[in-house]
């Protein structure tokens, strides 16, 4: 931010207070909320789940969920103009026109029904009286500077037949066919994979240098922040509790929540590296194959039959943790869902403790399922609604043979052992957060002491701050109870903290395996590099405030 | 081209539930008591055993089930129903000469109900919570729970004998012998109230999905995408919202079509239709089993037949179905 | 700090009866069927008391108008029968037929749609053809061959509406276990070497449940439906009173003494009412997904 005389604001939100319905667990969703964005310039709003970031955007388009949710104080001046004073219609001529959205959905965001090319066409139907040649010109010129290949063909495509971030781009296109004086970007880029994340940031930047767009761009990712931000704001529970230049927030943040939020950025520095040459190998994988069918042929339609697991062999030796990272569609999880039986693959041997589990018949299966626990993304999904903890818990040791009153006592135990109160036992899974759920998902892998355990995203659907804990919980526990494990991961910040060795997946194949501190310092396949390169913030190391935040 | 595909693959999928419904009328057939034998003999008053066992050969009633079930299905492919004895007509015959009556009422009652039952739909989602969709709503529930024949009859005490609007029953006046439009006013007025008895509790099936769906849709990511582009309430309702909620109203619209030939039988019993449905409940109470079961079997195509169009159409209306 | 610590539980949670009743509340329609379905019910069981005998004998002169003679509130029809005790002993027969008929097709339905749904695959090919052979045939004229067929015992005719409205619900638990069996807890629970029966009965079905329940008032709404259309073309049990018959007696009568025919169809009408209201209600305190204001 060296321009000599600073552009004027696009965007003032002054002691903008949003009141949430009776009932809710506060009073306000935004609090006080002050916010400028210049032209040009762009600001970074973070908060975690529940923060009321996304409901600024909605105060500031004036497209809250009213009357349950509705601005009780304060002034949105756009341009100069209070928004407050704007009639509806006029407020319609600004909407998509000179202030314009990006959601975080790419697939529900855009109509099903309709094609990308009407979509983007209606906004300039709404805002010009442009002939109908001259918009299918702006049309294709706009698809061409978000670079979607192939305009012309794309232009009568519906959403479903493009990819996720060709929608999101569709979406830029849409937003900034007009030149819009602001633009929110409400996590435009958590539904995507990494290497998409960067090619979309990167277009938002270019675009914006272009046309000196103000950005108001929410997120909960320090990553993202560090890649784009000229400004930060940080919210917690409706309140601002800093703001300042990037720089600044994200190296010497003044605030413990910040600096707590900071820490919990895991560091792209992967752990002193330990060697495992010695120990035995507990699970060893050796070119496993899965095709999903194309089901039915001529009665149900011909789909393509999708490789999904090629030729993957590993070997896991104990105590070790063994990292499968891959983007989404690159056959991660079906490897999980393979080695665990979940699924059947297709060829292949898969051998826990030299006993063969793709081949064993269900009574030796069911025996050995023991000894391979798994951990899932979802702590909301996976566990059963209707059944109190302490049956979670003890479900798999009664499963096995274990007495009730045994299981249950062990279950308690359990709880302790995941830093969870006793009296969790008794309660159901709805009565927890995210996090506790997750430790209640790692409690019962852990209840049959299983040699090996497969976690699959633990900590993906989680806040960053929670994420932390559960990494160092799970850390901690594999020291303690000498857990191998193989830790499926998308996020290679994530898989830094804990890998021994990551495999690298692409398509179905493993591309590149090795100690997680080499293969970040030397990468030699290409795509491992383009996923390297595409780490949001790769530059910025979180300083280290842990001692201070703890 | 591709279109085409689709088609002939549907009508594909469609044969063995076509399969199975002839062997379900089989099965039928064979449960109830007595056979065409039976009926023959009953006709003719009495016969020796020798002449029974005769006829059973004849008729191939001695030979083993599934052999029977081949040349039933056999006969059923070519819509022959056996014969009557109780209108002494082939049951083909018979059948195809009510088909048009019943065809005539099922079009009018479908497009009766669905398009008010849509546009009502849609007006209360749009003022939900209103005074407006109260009243709609209410009576939406109340057409729901009140049966088609107490309907019907209600109908009649009211537009016929009290006021005098509309004929009690039959296609068309009897020796009248209008022509020209004068015979399909002639028809229209006599269909009025059958219309009206039958269909009302279809429309209130669509009035409800057509409220709850558009009310689903209107949260939907996509409607606020169109809103944050500034487009105004009219324009979100058709272009964004009405699209997308028609979707299960179509399907609504398949599925319904058998619930709403079996709802003819009683409507055209109490308006005197000469169509398949008084026909049905003729041959119940006069034992007439293969004009029953032709008339399942007959129905049931024409189900099948129905739900492949509806099938065709939803292909065409939503753009997420690959046709290849 | 927000950096959640373990729970430390506090507070009693409202029990679960307690938050049912309490979304359930929020619906008035929802309330007044409950009042309309508990006056259904006590007409069924005041029935012994008002006529202890056969409420298809004679009671008194025929085609006495309603409100006119204390003895009979309700008028009588042509043959003299008394239309208040039919319409007591009708509640009983139509509350019997409806439940038996929607146990029956819920239990069957569900069996059905729960194994399709679960194992996927060519079992549910081949069940789904079936249920959609079931489905293509008119319900109403399969009734009417069953009940050909079988007779117009009371029996025979639960069964026969059983037998044509299973497949909705089957559908409906084939779609719920589609959905859940790919759930990651039900993954969860295979990993622990759980056996099939068991998934599908006690993890996934206690889940599946909900709009189960809710789709039985709208079966026991379409049985009592189904029912009175057999009776009112005099194909149902001739030794019970019946709404649909008693309607189908009154059609006789009709241009003069139109009441005969009216009472008993508006009992049907409030019954079936009734029911869809408190299926609505069921639903808004089961599956609390759609919010409102």
């Amino acid at each position: 931010m060296t321009a000599p005389a600073a552009p004027p604001p696009v965007l003032e939100m002054v002691q903008v207070r949003v009141a949430l319905p009776p009932g809710s667990d506060r009073p306000h969703a935004l609090e006080a909320l002050d916010l400028t964005v210049r032209a040009g310039e762009t600001v970074c709003l973070v908060g975690e789940s529940g923060s009321g970031k996304s409901l600024a955007a909605g105060a500031i388009m004036r497209l809250l969920p009213e009357p349950q949710v509705r601005m009780t104080g304060g002034t949105v001046r756009f341009d100069g103009t209070d928004l407050a004073t704007l009639s509806e219609p006029a407020m319609r001529a600004l909407r998509g026109n000179r202030m314009a959205m990006v959601f975080q959905e790419p697939m529900t965001a855009l109509n099903p029904q309709k094609t990308v090319g009407w979509q983007i066409d209606e906004v300039l139907r709404l805002h010009t009286d442009l002939p109908r040649r001259a918009r299918r010109a702006r049309v294709l010129e706009m698809l061409e500077q978000v670079r979607i290949p192939d305009p012309a063909s794309a232009i009568n495509a519906h959403p479903h037949q493009i990819s996720g971030g060709q929608r999101q781009r569709v979406m830029i296109a849409m937003a900034l066919a007009l030149k819009p004086r602001l633009l929110i970007a409400d996590e435009p880029t958590t539904a995507l994979d990494v290497t998409t994340q960067l090619a979309i940031l990167r277009l938002i930047r270019e675009l914006q240098r272009d046309q000196g767009t103000g950005i108001l761009f929410i997120t909960h990712d320090f990553g993202v922040v560090a890649e784009i931000a000229d400004r930060v704001a940080v919210l917690r529970h409706g309140v601002l509790v800093e703001k300042g230049p990037a720089a600044e927030v994200l190296n010497r943040p003044r605030h413990a929540y910040t600096r707590a939020l900071v820490a919990a950025v895991p560091a792209l520095r992967p752990p002193a590296p330990r060697d495992f040459t010695e120990s035995p190998v507990v699970l060893r994988a050796e070119a496993m194959r899965k095709t999903f069918a194309a089901r039915g042929g001529f009665l149900s339609g011909r789909r393509k039959a999708v490789v999904a697991v090629d030729d993957v062999s590993f070997d896991l030796r104990r105590g070790e943790t063994l990292g499968i990272v891959g983007e989404s569609g690159s056959g991660k999880t079906t490897v999980s869902r393979c080695i665990t039986r979940l699924l059947e693959a297709d060829g292949g041997r898969v051998t826990l403790d030299g006993r063969d589990i793709l081949s064993a018949d269900a009574r030796t299966l069911r025996a050995m399922r023991a000894d391979i626990q798994m951990i899932f993304q979802d702590p909301q999904a996976s566990l059963n609604p209707r059944k109190r903890v302490v049956d979670l818990i003890a479900q798999g040791p009664m499963v096995h043979g274990m007495p009730r009153a045994q299981a249950h006592a062990r279950a308690r135990q359990l709880l302790e052992l995941v830093e969870l109160s006793p009296a969790a036992a008794d309660r159901y899974p709805h009565e927890f957060s995210g996090g506790q759920r997750q430790r209640i998902g790692i409690a019962r892998a852990l209840a049959l002491e299983p040699k090996v355990i497969v976690a699959d995203e633990p900590v993906s659907a989680l806040d960053v701050s929670v994420q932390a804990q559960v990494l160092r919980l799970l850390a901690d526990l594999r020291e303690r109870l000498e857990l191998s494990m193989v830790f499926v991961t998308h996020d290679l910040r994530v898989a830094a903290q804990l890998c021994d060795r990551i495999a690298v997946m692409e398509k179905g194949r493993v591309v590149e395996t090795g100690p997680t501190a080499a293969l970040f310092a030397a990468p030699t396949h290409p795509y491992t590099r383009a996923l390297l390169s595409s780490i949001p913030g790769r530059d910025w190391s979180p300083p280290d405030t842990r001692h201070d935040a703890a | 081209m591709t279109i085409l595909l689709y088609a002939i693959r549907r009508l594909v999928q469609a044969v063995p539930v076509v399969l199975l419904i002839m062997v379900g009328t089989f099965l039928l057939l064979h449960l109830a008591p007595g056979d065409i034998v039976d009926a023959l003999v009953g006709d003719m008053g009495g016969a020796d055993a020798a002449y029974i066992a005769r006829l059973r050969a004849e008729y191939g009633l001695d030979e083993p089930v599934w052999v029977q079930l081949w040349i039933y299905m056999g006969k059923l492919l070519t819509f022959d129903f056996g014969w009557s004895f109780v209108h002494e007509q082939p049951v083909s015959v018979i059948l195809f000469d009510r088909l048009g009556t019943t065809l005539l009422l099922m079009i009018t009652s479908l497009s009766f109900a669905f398009s008010i039952g849509v546009a009502l739909g849609a007006i209360a989602a749009r003022r939900a919570y209103s005074l407006t969709d109260n009243i709609i709503s209410t009576l939406g529930l109340i057409f729901y729970a009140t049966p088609s024949f107490f309907l019907g009859l209600m109908f009649i005490v009211l537009f016929s004998v009290k006021l005098g609007w509309f004929p009690v029953g039959g296609v068309q006046t009897i020796g009248s012998f209008y022509t020209g439009w004068d015979r399909v006013i002639d028809i229209a007025r006599h269909l009025v109230l059958p219309t009206a008895s039958l269909s009302l509790i279809f429309l209130a099936f669509y009035l409800r999905l057509m409220r709850a769906t558009v009310l689903e849709v209107a949260e939907l990511d996509f409607v606020r995408t169109a809103r944050a582009k500034g487009a105004a309430e009219g324009r979100l309702m058709i272009h964004h919202i009405m699209r997308n909620a028609l979707l299960p109203v179509v399907t609504l619209f398949g599925l319904q079509f058998s619930t709403l030939l079996g709802g003819a039988v009683v409507v055209e019993t109490i308006f005197s239709l000469p169509g398949l449905g008084q026909l049905a409940y003729q041959a119940v109470t006069q034992r007439d089993m293969n004009v029953l079961m032709g008339i399942v079997f007959l129905s049931s195509i024409l189900v099948v037949v129905v739900n492949f169009l509806v099938d065709l159409l939803y292909a065409r209306i939503d753009a997420r179905i690959e046709l290849t | 700090m927000s950096l959640a610590d373990p729970i430390a539980p506090g507070g009693a949670t409202p029990t679960r009866a307690s938050v049912f009743w309490r979304r359930y509340r929020r619906n008035r329609a929802a309330v007044l069927g409950l009042v309309l379905l508990g006056g259904v019910l006590a007409m069924a069981a005041l029935a012994g008391f008002y006529e202890p005998g056969n409420p298809l004998r004679r009671a008194a002169a025929p085609l006495i108008p309603p409100f006119t003679d204390l003895a009979v509130p309700l008028g009588t029809d042509q043959l003299g029968r008394d239309i208040l005790a039919g319409i007591l002993h009708g509640a009983r027969i139509s509350l019997l037929i409806g439940l038996v008929a929607t146990l029956l097709s819920i239990g069957f339905g569900v069996l059905v749609g729960a194994v399709a749904g679960y194992f996927g695959g060519w079992v549910d090919d081949v069940l789904m053809r079936i249920t959609e052979a079931f489905q293509t045939v008119p319900n109403f004229v399969l009734l009417l061959a069953l009940v050909a067929i079988l007779g117009s015992r009371i029996e025979y005719i639960v069964l026969a509406i059983a037998i044509v409205s299973w497949t909705a619900p089957a559908r409906l638990a084939r779609a719920e276990f589609m959905a859940l069996r790919k759930r990651e807890f039900v993954e969860a629970v295979r990993n622990l070497g759980v056996g099939h029966s068991s998934i599908i009965f006690r993890e996934i079905l206690p889940n599946a449940l909900p709009p189960v329940i809710v789709y039985a008032s709208v079966i026991m709404a379409l049985a009592i439906l189904l029912e009175s259309a057999l009776a009112f073309l005099g194909l149902g049990d001739p030794n019970y009173a019946s709404w649909g018959n008693m309607i189908g007696q009154g059609r006789a009568v009709l241009r003069t003494d139109w009441y005969v025919a009216a009472i008993p169809g508006v009992a049907i009408v409030l019954t079936v009412l009734s029911f869809s209201l408190v299926g609505e209600g069921l639903n808004e305190a089961l599956n609390p997904r759609q919010k409102k204001g």
